[in-house]
C-alpha cells in the first residue's frame, strides 16, 4: 500500500473515532470532566461573586459578574485536564501495548502523534461545549454567537495543552509515576494563570507571581478563549499559544523518535 | 549467484526456499542498550511461503529484534529490508507489507472485536466496504466471526490472540511476524494457533517469522534461526540443524547450542 492522501485521512479519522468512542464509553470520565468545572462555577464563583470586584477589562464592555469572568478559565481548565488525561491514556496505551499498534502503522510518526493529539482535542471540545451549554442554561450570561467564534480558539488551545500532555507522556516511563506529574503540572498551571483572577489583580498582590502568570502559556490559552467568546482575537495570546503548541509538538515528536528508543516492555526476550 | 544466496552462503546456511527475493532480510544487525550489547551482527532471511522459527532462550534478543523490525527502535548498525525496501531509507512506509503480533496483548479491552479491527484497518488505509469485508473475512478465518460485536474484555486469552492474528492480516501483508504469540495460552489454543499460522505460510504464501523458545511449535520442514546472547548461532531448516549438530532432535540441538556457549 502506498501512503496516499486518503491513507492519511483514513488514519486520522480512525484515531479520532477511537478516542471519541473510548470517551463516550467511559461515562464516569465524562461526568468527572463536567463536575469539576461546574463545582468551580456554581460554588466557588457564587462565593466570590460578592467578595471580588472586577473592573471593566477587555474584552468586556461593562461590569461583569465573577461567574462570567471565570467561565473561559474553566473551559481552558477542561482542556488542560483533558490534555493530561489524554497523555495519561498514552502512558496506559504504551503500557498496555496499544500504542505500538499506532506507532507501527506505515505512516510518519509525526503524523500519527498529531492524529492522536487531534483525537484528544476533539474530545476536549465536546466537553467544553457541554460545559458552555450547561453554564448558559443556568444563567451565565455568555454571548450565544460566542459559541461559534470560540471554536478556533478551542482547537488551538486544545492542541497546545494536548501537545504538552504528549510531551509529558513521553518522559514518563510508568503509569504509577504520572500522578506526580499531574500535580506538578495541572495545579501550578491553573492557579498561576488568569483563569481565576485577572492579571492586574495578581500584579497588585505580587509582582513575581504576575511575572510567572504572564509567562504561563495557560494564561494565554485562557485569554485566547475569553476574547474569542466575544468574537475578538487576542493577537498576543494567539501567537504565544501557537508558538507553545509548535514547541511542545516538536519536542514530543523528538521524544517519541524511535532512535531515542521506545523500549518494549516485557524484557528483551 | 543471487544476492539472497550470497548472504545464505556467507552465513553458512541454506534456506529451504526458491530463488525468489526474501520477504524479510536482516543483515549485520547490531543494537545496544547503552553499554549492553543486545544484538550482535545478526543476519537471516525469511522467504515467502516459509514458516521461520526465531528460536532463542529468554534474553536472547528476540524482542529487541522485533522492536527493530517494527521500527520501535533504530539499529546501531546493519540493514533491514521488508519486501526489498530498506527500512532505514523508506522509514515507516516500509512497514506497510508487515503484519505484526506483539508478545504483549495490544487490543483495546473497552472496544469490541470489530471496533478494534476497524481502528487498525483505518491505520492501514482501509475504509468503507473494503474494511468491512476484510474484517469479516479474517475473523471468519480465525473462527471468530460471531464474536465481532463482543467487547475484547470478555474474551479469553486464546480468543484474544486469534483476534490479534486476524487484525495483523487485515491489510493482506506479505510478511507476518509474531513475537512469542502463544505465551500464557493453554495447550489446545496454542496448538490451534501454531497450526493456523503454519497453514497461512503454506496456503497463502506468507513469509512468517515466529519467535519462540518452545521447540514443539516448530515443524521438521520449517526454517529456523537460533539466537543466543544476541548472536545467530545456527540457521537452516530444522532438519538440517539437527543433522549438522548431530543431535537426536531439535530440542536436543537447541539445548546443546545454547548451553555450550554459556559460561
Amino acid at each position: 500500500m502506498s501512503v496516499t492522501a486518503p491513507a492519511y485521512l483514513s488514519a486520522l479519522r480512525g484515531v479520532v473515532w477511537r478516542e471519541a468512542l473510548r470517551f463516550l464509553q467511559q461515562r464516569e470520565r465524562f461526568l468527572a470532566a463536567m463536575v469539576r468545572p461546574l463545582v468551580w462555577l456554581f460554588l466557588f464563583a457564587a462565593g466570590f461573586r460578592a467578595a471580588l470586584g472586577l473592573s471593566i477589562i477587555p474584552p468586556y464592555q461593562t461590569y461583569i459578574t465573577y461567574d462570567i469572568y471565570i467561565a473561559p478559565g474553566l473551559v481552558a481548565m477542561i482542556q488542560l485536564f483533558n490534555g493530561m488525561q489524554s497523555s495519561l491514556s498514552m502512558v496506559y496505551d504504551r503500557e498496555m501495548g496499544s500504542m505500538r499498534v499506532l506507532l507501527t502503522a506505515p505512516l510518519p510518526r509525526w503524523f500519527l502523534l498529531l492524529a492522536r493529539l487531534s483525537g484528544g482535542v476533539f474530545v476536549s471540545i465536546l466537553q467544553a461545549y457541554a460545559f458552555l451549554a450547561i453554564a448558559y442554561l443556568f444563567g451565565v450570561d455568555l454571548p450565544l454567537w460566542g459559541m461559534v467564534t470560540v471554536f478556533p480558539a478551542l482547537v488551538l488551545s486544545g492542541l497546545m495543552l494536548g501537545a504538552l500532555g504528549m510531551l509529558l507522556s513521553s518522559t514518563v516511563k510508568q503509569l504509577e509515576n504520572f500522578a506526580g506529574v499531574m500535580n506538578f503540572v495541572i495545579f501550578p498551571m491553573f492557579f498561576a494563570s488568569s483563569a481565576l483572577f485577572p492579571l492586574w489583580k495578581i500584579k497588585e498582590s505580587s509582582l513575581a507571581l504576575y511575572q510567572v502568570c504572564s509567562w504561563n502559556p495557560f494564561t494565554h490559552a485562557v485569554e485566547l478563549i475569553r476574547f474569542a467568546l466575544y468574537g475578538e482575537l487576542n493577537g498576543q495570546a494567539f501567537v504565544i499559544v501557537a508558538a507553545a503548541f509548535l514547541t511542545f509538538l516538536l519536542a514530543a515528536v523528538w521524544a517519541y523518535d524511535p532512535s531515542k528508543g521506545l523500549q518494549p516492555r516485557g524484557g528483551r526476550g | 549467484m543471487s544476492k539472497a544466496s550470497r548472504k545464505t552462503a556467507k552465513s553458512g546456511a541454506k534456506p529451504n526456499g526458491s530463488e525468489r527475493a526474501p520477504a524479510l532480510s536482516v543483515s549485520g544487525l547490531s543494537f545496544s542498550y547503552g553499554a549492553e550489547r543486545a544484538l550482535d551482527d545478526v543476519s537471516f532471511e525469511v522467504m515467502p511461503g516459509r514458516f521461520t522459527g526465531l528460536l532463542g532462550p529468554n534474553g536472547a534478543g528476540k524482542t529487541t529484534l522485533f522492536a527493530l523490525i517494527t521500527r520501535l527502535l533504530i539499529q546501531d548498525r546493519g540493514r533491514i529490508e521488508i519486501a526489498s525496501r530498506d527500512l532505514a531509507r523508506a522509514g515507516s512506509a516500509a512497514l506497510a507489507p508487515l503484519g505484526i503480533v506483539f508478545q504483549q496483548p495490544t487490543l483495546d479491552l473497552d472496544l469490541t472485536v470489530g471496533q478494534n479491527l476497524a481502528y487498525f484497518a483505518s491505520l492501514h488505509g482501509l475504509s468503507g466496504t473494503a474494511r468491512d469485508h476484510a474484517i469479516a473475512r479474517e475473523l471468519e478465518r480465525m473462527d471468530m466471526g460471531a464474536r465481532s460485536g463482543e467487547r475484547v474484555r470478555v474474551l479469553n486469552g486464546g480468543h484474544r490472540r486469534r483476534v490479534e492474528i486476524a487484525r495483523a492480516l487485515l491489510h493482506d501483508p506479505s510478511v507476518l511476524i509474531l513475537d512469542e504469540p502463544t505465551v500464557g495460552l493453554d495447550v489446545p489454543s496454542r496448538a490451534a494457533i501454531v497450526a493456523h499460522v503454519h497453514a497461512l505460510a503454506r496456503d497463502r504464501g506468507l513469509a512468517v517469522l515466529w519467535a519462540t523458545h518452545l521447540i514443539d511449535e516448530i515443524e521438521a520442514g520449517d526454517d529456523i534461526v537460533l539466537l543466543h546472547r544476541g548472536r545467530v548461532v545456527e540457521q537452516g531448516t530444522a532438519g538440517q540443524v539437527v543433522k549438522r549438530t548431530g543431535a537426536k532432535d531439535l530440542g536436543d540441538a537447541f539445548d546443546g547450542l545454547t548451553r555450550e556457549i554459556s559460561p
